[in-house]
């Protein structure tokens, strides 16, 4: 039977191939020192390819755009910064290999990224070894900064080169769920996640605080966020008439999931978190989008002046692609880590140590005390890492659009 | 239990789709013995091309009226992509080792989707497919989709024709006797080259009728969508018996209700709580394929040929 045989080694094959389709990034070779003038790298990682390549090139570009102002108003003198990005595909083996490829170049001083929290995970340990910062836009797991046993009230940073512009699930989740029984007065949940990290934590630290407040969740299930027919889990959600359902995933896999539920005879909205704030939401699942709520962190773009300053510059850049959802915060993470820089060059009387591994050092403690207005918001870091911007944004969709609906910070009660 | 007839419905559903697009790799294995891992591919290239087709109108033509023009191309994509590929990447590779168009055929794959990627406008994000508006339809107890319907309407219209091309005309006899010793219909006279192309031709425009339905059942289309659509159409092809037309449909229905029913009923099962959901729907299905190899190795339908290499 060599036929049979064939099919295996096919399947094997193919597995093996879908496991490995990671993407190679270039560098170029730059003289560290021209004319007095340093260069020096900023590491970009983002799913560059795949299906969540949208919000990563929008963090991609929002990058470069911190680095090119900072180059042109000469944020810190005698230095001039490079953006290197690399493409982790959403894939936490990938992410790795970028993280180690920052590692060994030694004109990378740190490193934004990456989007996904379980790719984040996946590079911690490497950034942490070398001593190199590492500041995500995006991942918003909690145990990234606050350890494993962040539940049980037993917070411990694991990683102290680890910081990020975003918050964490463990406010975003409960936030929505103290407004949707709170104020929207609905009950009853059907609580699906796509069992990523990201999706996981949200839909956890929701159900939780849902129930502590009285809420009934009427049935639990997952999704492969890979595959876009949801008809058997919204059949049962459908069946077990809940008065909205909660997702804890991203809008790939959510927004098909919320037009499907609605066609099998959901009657509520869909709610989630700010991976779910994404003008492709409303356009994949169009009508059935309409009422549908998201969290995101922050207050609304539109309301802050340095926001208002980093949409015009995006727009004038002429990037072929819009910022997404995490635009603003990949920016502020960039402008993190050159006003590190910036810092750790003004307390050695303006000139970084000779030595890399000195200078990365020095931005990792210097980092601790960043503050500057950014994009989204005040921006600063606690002693785990997390931003002190503790502000969340509720966000529902009315004739098409993400209308913002409440803004304000998670009180635990 | 009341919900069945809705999961059932569901299932046969996905499951004609899974079918209509495993007649690709069934096809082309039973007359070169290739597994021709990019036909999800070309599948998705059938989907962008009805989405272009759609595009191209003027905005505010009725659906219905360009269903018909959206369906020539996303056949008319998918069948240009089949030869093409057939032609430029596994015909130079005909007489090598098993192996080598494999990973033709993977490298091909990974190819197709950068194409899209790369060059189709706005394609790095999921495009939105237009859909037919209006309420569901009940049938038998079941909700049924509009754009549901289509398929519904087009797999056995599909399914019937192919086995009337297959047993009555010259060309469909052509391709069992190559597809039964290629060496012989050499000898007898058949182009066996064109036999080739036909076989994938047909399968790709399975493919592309495969695509329109995908595109209205989902609503959107991205560049991705080809690898699992292609790796659930295999398993319904070997299911149903790898080379055989009407096992790639049988399996694939068998597929698509298992899928649907072990999301909705394994957990009510006492003891199998953890075991049920959509998380483990992938799980059944496998499980399923692995216990009818295990009893019918040649798959539901397939025959016990014996093995010429």
């Amino acid at each position: 039977m060599r036929h049979r045989s064939l099919l295996i080694i096919s399947t094997a094959a193919v597995a093996a191939g879908s496991l490995t389709l990671s993407a190679c990034g270039s560098r170029g070779e730059d003289s560290g020192k021209s004319g007095g003038e340093t260069t020096l790298t900023i590491g970009l990682d983002a799913p560059l390819t795949g299906d969540l390549s949208a919000l990563g090139q929008g963090i991609k570009n929002s990058a470069d755009l911190a680095v090119k102002q900072a180059n042109k108003e000469k944020t810190v003198e005698g230095v001039k910064f490079k953006l290197e990005a690399l493409d982790d595909a959403a894939q936490p083996s990938a992410g790795q290999q970028n993280a180690n490829k920052f590692v060994a170049d030694d004109k990378v001083v740190g490193a934004v990224g990456p989007l996904n929290s379980n790719v984040g995970q996946s590079m911690q340990k490497v950034f942490d070894k070398a001593k190199m910062v590492e500041v995500s836009p995006a991942n918003t797991a909690p145990e990234l900064t606050q350890g494993v046993d962040w539940r049980t009230g037993k917070k411990e940073r694991p990683f102290e080169t680890y910081f990020r512009i975003c918050t964490t699930d463990a406010i975003q989740g409960p936030y929505a769920a103290q407004y949707m029984y709170n104020e929207k007065k609905l009950k009853k949940v059907y609580v699906i996640d796509d069992k990523k990290t990201y999706g996981k934590g949200l839909a956890g630290t929701f159900k939780s605080e849902f129930e502590d407040l009285g809420g009934e969740v009427v049935g639990t299930d997952h999704v492969d966020p890979k595959e876009k027919d949801f008809t058997a889990v919204v059949n049962k959600v459908a069946k077990a008439k809940p008065d909205f359902v909660y997702y804890g995933g991203e809008y790939p896999a959510g927004a098909p999931l919320a037009d499907q539920a609605k066609k099998a005879g959901l009657e509520g909205p869909v709610v989630g978190g700010d991976a779910l704030f994404s003008a492709e939401y409303v356009k994949l699942a169009k009508k059935n989008s309409e009422g549908d709520i998201a969290s995101s962190v922050g207050a609304p773009l539109e309301t802050l002046d340095s926001a208002k300053k980093f949409v015009k510059n995006y727009e004038a850049a002429g990037y072929k692609l819009p910022y997404e959802a995490y635009g603003g915060y990949a920016y502020d993470s960039t402008w993190a880590i050159i006003q590190a820089v910036k810092a750790v060059a003004e307390k050695n009387d303006g000139n970084l140590p000779e030595d890399m591994n000195e200078t990365r050092e020095q931005v990792v403690e210097a980092m601790q005390d960043v503050k500057f207005d950014g994009v989204s918001g005040k921006v600063g870091f606690d002693e785990y890492g997390d931003t002190t911007n503790k502000q969340l944004s509720l966000y529902e969709v009315k004739d098409g659009v993400h209308k913002p609906v409440k803004t304000g910070t998670f009180e635990e009660d | 239990m009341n919900d069945l007839p809705q999961q059932l419905a569901s299932g046969l559903i996905l499951g004609a789709m899974y079918g209509l697009i495993a007649i690709g790799y069934t096809m082309v294995y039973g007359i070169v013995q290739l597994i021709n891992f990019a036909h999800g591919e070309i599948v998705m290239f059938g989907a962008f091309g009805g989405l272009t087709a759609w595009l191209l109108l003027p905005q505010g033509t009725a659906l219905t009226l360009a269903l018909p023009l959206m369906l020539v191309m996303a056949v008319g994509v998918s069948v240009l992509v089949g030869i093409g590929a057939e032609r430029f990447a596994y015909r130079p590779l005909r007489n090598a080792p098993r192996l080598a168009p494999l990973i033709t055929a993977i490298g091909l794959s990974i190819m197709l989707q950068q194409l899209i990627w790369s060059f189709y406008p706005d394609a790095k994000k999921a495009r939105s497919f237009p859909q037919f508006s209006g309420e569901s339809v009940q049938l038998l107890g079941a909700n049924v989709q509009r754009g549901e319907l289509f398929l519904l309407i087009a797999a056995p219209i599909c399914m019937i024709a192919l086995g009337f091309f297959v047993a009555k005309t010259r060309t469909g006899r052509a391709m069992q006797a190559t597809s039964q010793d290629p060496d012989t219909a050499k000898l007898m006279g058949i182009n066996t080259d064109r036999i080739i192309v036909t076989a994938f031709a047909i399968g790709a425009a399975f493919g592309g009728v495969a695509a329109i339905a995908y595109g209205l059942k989902y609503g959107q289309i991205d560049f991705k969508i080809g690898f699992i659509l292609g790796l659930k159409a295999f398993t319904a092809a070997v299911l149903g018996g790898i080379g055989n037309i009407y096992g790639a449909m049988v399996g694939g229905v068998v597929l698509g209700l298992a899928e649907s029913l072990a999301t909705a009923y394994i957990e009510h099962i006492p003891g199998m709580e953890l075991f049920g959901g959509g998380a483990w729907k992938n799980v059944w299905a496998f499980v399923l394929l692995i216990l009818v190899l295990l009893v019918r190795p040649q798959g539901l339908l397939g025959e016990r040929v014996a093995d010429r290499a």
